[in-house]
């Protein structure tokens, strides 16, 4: 018996039974397309992020003041005069640029409209380090610096909530805690970041938030410094370089920084090795109902044989070989997965872009990838459940004595 | 004419439960090619049995037995399937069709385990013609009445040119009008192509028609006329 008439013999029986084989079909369906779709959400949350962090900036380092384990007390604030060491071309040849910033919450209005982004104070360095572009206006530069001025950039998410459009706002007055400012830009429109909307929030000169807006308790203390190293490949030597500047100039002891160099790569580490464990286990919750899926095959295929046994008998008796009787019932649990695995594919890739969908309809930048890999896995898996499953019963079916099958009633 | 059966002190015992069932208990006879043989005797006389293993169904416990040249008491199971096929053609009670299939796929089956692709279809449409359906090749066994679904029956033992025909109660579902119509085809194709027919059989007409009659009893042999 050549494969193509199994094959052809295995379609007629599971045909003769369409509701049956639908239903057994199913569980496979249900299961590839929840793999499916599981692991395209995963993927696609994985490259949002990626997309995210990429985004704010190039080469970025971050430092922060205390040490990530909490374990030095009383750690000294930054200052802008660690800043401006930092920038010292001889001891820290692999910095870029440095941008000092002030952060803090306001209330903005205009008119009778009011948010509460978050405020930034920041010299134009910033601008270059954090890859920012405008959608209209300028940056915020060292005349406006010097002369602590009364401007703001805002965020497309700010300006629409302030006037109802992004675009033409330019030269409007708005209230920042009750002061006027005036607007001298928009920020163009980044899409949701990990680290809340980068669309919600406005921009002031430093020297403006520190004397106006964002008090600290002394006068040049900064809350976040953003370092941008000359290239990729220098971001650890970089890295070293701050931290052996702050130790020096905090005089801490050795092992007890009391700041924290973040860079852009460990931050893509940490959100990979997060989003991976949410692929996998995501994953892994649509992968059980792919089982449960293979176990309903073979309760259907257990079913089939003890239902078939007079015909398992006559077919011995007709001169099926042990070999034959396997390849029958083998082929029919491979084609229930199999059929159940394409649909599942379509099925799944639907789900994916429909999630697609919604999440751009709530202007969300994140779209579900259905990887070739996954659906490679998916066909696979599936297969293998639909041959493994169908071993028992199969091998139950092929075992039969010819002559206790026969008389079976 | 040559012996196409050989059986000698053929032996069968089964294990029920806590018994030892003898169901044949030292059989030897022989049939030569082309004869006709009816196989009788009361219920539990072992002519199940008997028919099992002279269909190469089932392996005697001990015993030779030598079918068409080729000792088969001590083959594996793929092997017997292999005999099966080439020499052994069934005719069941119930007829034994696959109920989805048409009457030419029913007929074609054995032919798709004997492994030669060639000439299948024809050879299913000759089967077909000499047991007269040759006008209902496509119908299926529910569109076929008791007597036809037995000819599709027959058709299907005949397709591999067998050595035997074992018979087994072949008119026991059939009104006697359309049984005495199965026994003459039976006998036909055994006078036109000389096949050997062997009808393992209750009815005492049956027995009457065959040249030969092996009766059993209590697992032994009764009677030879």
């Amino acid at each position: 018996m050549t494969l193509l008439q199994a094959f052809i013999e295995a379609l007629e029986s599971l045909s003769g039974n369409k509701l049956r084989s639908g239903l057994t079909v199913l569980g496979i369906v249900i299961g590839v397309a929840a793999v499916i779709a599981m692991l395209a959400v995963g993927q696609g949350a994985q490259a949002s992020i990626t997309g995210s962090i990429s985004g704010i900036g190039t080469n970025l380092l971050f430092v922060f003041r205390g040490d990530p384990g909490d374990n030095v007390r009383n750690p000294k604030p930054l200052t802008l005069g660690d800043a401006d060491a930092l920038r010292d071309q001889f001891t820290a040849p692999s910095i870029e640029a440095v941008a000092p910033a002030l952060q803090g919450n306001g209330v903005v209005s205009f008119g009778g409209e009011q948010t509460s982004p978050q405020l930034f104070g920041v010299t134009p360095e910033y601008f270059q380090v954090r890859n920012l572009n405008l959608a209209e206006g300028e940056f915020i530069t060292e005349e406006h610096m010097l002369g602590r001025a009364s401007v703001v950039l805002i965020g497309s998410e700010v300006a629409e909530a302030l006037f109802g459009h992004a675009d033409g706002v330019t030269g409007e007055t708005v209230r920042i805690e009750g002061q006027p400012f005036r607007v001298i830009g928009v920020l163009e429109t980044k899409g949701g970041g990990a680290f809340g909307s980068e669309d919600n929030q406005v921009i002031v000169p430093f020297t403006t938030a520190q004397s106006r807006l964002i008090r600290r308790s002394t006068n040049d203390r900064v809350d976040i410094i953003f370092v941008q190293a000359v290239s990729g490949d220098v971001v650890t030597q970089a890295s070293e370089e701050i931290a052996t500047i702050l130790r020096s100039r905090h005089r801490t002891p050795v092992g007890a920084d009391d700041f924290t160099v973040f860079t852009q790569q460990d931050l893509l580490t940490t959100f990979q090795s997060i989003t991976g464990i949410l692929t996998i286990f995501l994953g892994g919750i649509a992968g059980i109902s792919l089982l449960v899926g293979g176990i309903g095959i073979m309760n259907i295929m257990l079913v089939s044989v003890t239902e078939r046994t007079r015909e398992i008998g006559l077919r011995k008796a007709l001169g099926a070989r042990r070999r034959d009787i396997l390849i029958q019932f083998l082929t029919e649990s491979s084609l229930l997965s199999l059929i159940g695995g394409i649909i599942g594919i379509i099925l799944g890739w639907l789900i994916s872009f429909i999630v697609g969908q919604i999440a751009a309809a709530n202007e969300t930048a994140f779209t579900p990838i259905v990887g070739t890999d996954a659906i490679l896995l998916a066909t696979i898996f599936s297969a293998a459940v639909g041959l493994f499953f169908g071993i028992y019963p199969a091998n139950r079916a092929a075992s039969l004595e010819p002559v206790e099958a026969l008389r079976y009633e | 004419m040559s012996n196409v059966i050989e059986a000698h002190d053929i032996r069968k015992n089964y294990q029920m439960g806590e018994v030892l069932v003898e169901a044949l208990r030292g059989v030897s006879f022989t049939i030569k090619r082309g004869e006709i043989v009816a196989i009788m005797g009361p219920s539990g006389s072992g002519k199940s049995t008997l028919m099992n293993t002279l269909g190469c169904l089932d392996r005697p416990s001990s015993g030779e037995y030598i079918l068409d040249g080729e000792p088969v008491a001590s083959l594996n199971d793929d092997q017997l399937a292999s005999i099966r096929n080439r020499k052994v053609g069934f005719v069941f009670q119930s007829f034994n069709l696959l109920s989805r299939q048409t009457a030419i796929t029913n007929v074609e089956l054995p032919l798709r385990y004997s492994g030669k692709p060639d000439g299948r279809r024809e050879r299913a449409i000759e089967a077909l013609q000499a047991v007269g359906l040759g006008d209902r090749m496509t119908h299926r066994p529910y569109e076929l009445s008791g007597g036809q679904q037995q000819r599709v029956a027959i058709a299907r033992a005949l397709v591999n040119n067998p050595a035997i025909i074992m018979a087994d109660e072949p008119t026991g579902n059939l009104d006697s009008k359309v049984g005495k119509e199965i026994m003459n085809l039976l006998l036909n194709l055994n006078r036109d192509s000389g096949t050997t027919l062997i009808i393992v059989t209750h009815d005492p007409t049956i027995a009457e028609q065959t040249q030969r009659v092996i009766r059993l009893r209590d697992g032994l042999l009764d009677g030879d006329s």
